[in-house]
């Protein structure tokens, strides 16, 4: 721990709010250059993606239930549930993956 | 006009609570990332509602953590957060052009991703006041789940712990894999942002997991930009 939290919490809601707001109330013309937009578009994808793997499996504790969380996740987002049900379904895959391997 | 206004109220009640409920599980699996990194109840309260935002705030309690830079810190929530910008300028497009500063303020700060979505979906143009009260309703029981989370972590066993924790990857999952099966584009780089990701935990280095998760977003996302550009309705251009 090098700083403190009441700054980063100051900064990250800071950071929050110019992102969402700036261009509501700045950017009143649709952005013309393709490569910004495409760029933008692409981005969430590409942070979420790296973001979630390989975290998800440290996450889980344990690295097979890891890997079955994230091929629920996965074949259950593919079908086209909801964020919730997906969620619901990985916690219940890693709670059931490590009661199954303290079986084993 | 009044009771106008009190339909919009009540419709935005009503669509925000399953939104709400969701967000809740959500948040709580998010608090317990909060308390490793130190956080009080009272301050992931308060850092969930100012923030609101799954992925930016995952990426601050792992930069609190990490005891990052604030610059980092910084940096690395504006591009988590990145596209709201994008659901800004699409969304500046559902609002009245009278709509007053102020209201476009409070809208702004309200954008979440299922709020941009029951907005969006609405005919004609959106009102503050429909939106107002779903993201209030949803929002605080956002910030309620990560208090909880923070709190009653710690009561919970280890498994259910490390059950929980994984529900974050899965709302993160069901957000890009239904584009990647949409989008071959966005599916390919999807992979390709697994293996960098995991090729680059695995590399002996004094880089901060968040500047590498900047560098990387930031590289794969110029590059697909150029080689894969979008036309106007976000499709890909041949």
């Amino acid at each position: 721990m090098s700083g403190n939290i009441y700054v980063y919490i100051t900064v990250s809601a800071l950071v929050s709010f110019a992102v969402r707001v700036l261009p509501l109330t700045l950017i009143r013309k649709k952005i013309e250059n393709r490569f910004l937009r495409s760029f933008l578009y692409y981005v969430p994808y590409v942070t979420l993606a790296i973001m979630t793997f390989p975290a998800i499996i440290e996450a889980a504790g344990n690295p097979l239930a890891g890997a079955v969380a994230l091929a629920v996740g996965i074949i259950l987002s593919w079908l086209g549930a909801g964020l919730f049900p997906v969620a619901v379904c990985c916690c219940i895959s890693v709670f059931a993956a490590q009661y199954l391997l303290a079986l084993l | 006009m009044g009771s106008d206004i009190g339909k919009e109220i009540r419709e935005g009640l009503r669509d925000g609570l399953p939104i709400g409920m969701g967000y809740f599980a959500v948040a709580f699996s998010l608090g317990i990332t909060a308390k490793l990194a130190g956080l009080t109840p009272i301050q992931g309260f308060v850092s969930s509602f100012l923030n609101h935002a799954s992925a930016g705030e995952y990426a601050l309690y792992t930069m609190i953590s990490e005891g990052a830079a604030y610059t980092e810190a910084a940096l690395l929530i504006a591009v988590t957060n990145i596209r709201y910008l994008l659901m800004g300028a699409a969304f500046s497009q559902k609002l009245r052009p009278e709509e007053p500063l102020l209201s476009r303020i409070a809208i702004g700060f309200g954008i979440t991703d299922e709020i941009f979505g029951i907005g969006i979906a609405r005919k004609g143009y959106v009102r503050a006041s429909y939106l107002m009260s779903a993201f209030i309703l949803a929002s605080l029981m956002w910030a309620s789940g990560t208090a909880c989370g923070i709190a009653l972590g710690n009561v919970l066993p280890g498994s259910a712990v490390s059950a929980l924790s994984v529900a974050i990857y899965g709302m993160f999952l069901a957000i890009i894999i239904p584009p990647s099966r949409k989008d071959r584009v966005v599916g390919a780089l999807v992979l390709l942002s697994f293996m960098l990701s995991y090729g680059a935990s695995r590399m002996p280095s004094s880089v901060s997991g968040g500047t590498r998760t900047i560098v990387l977003t930031v590289a794969v996302s110029a590059l697909a930009a150029l080689l894969f550009p979008k036309n106007e309705e976000g499709g890909e251009e041949r």
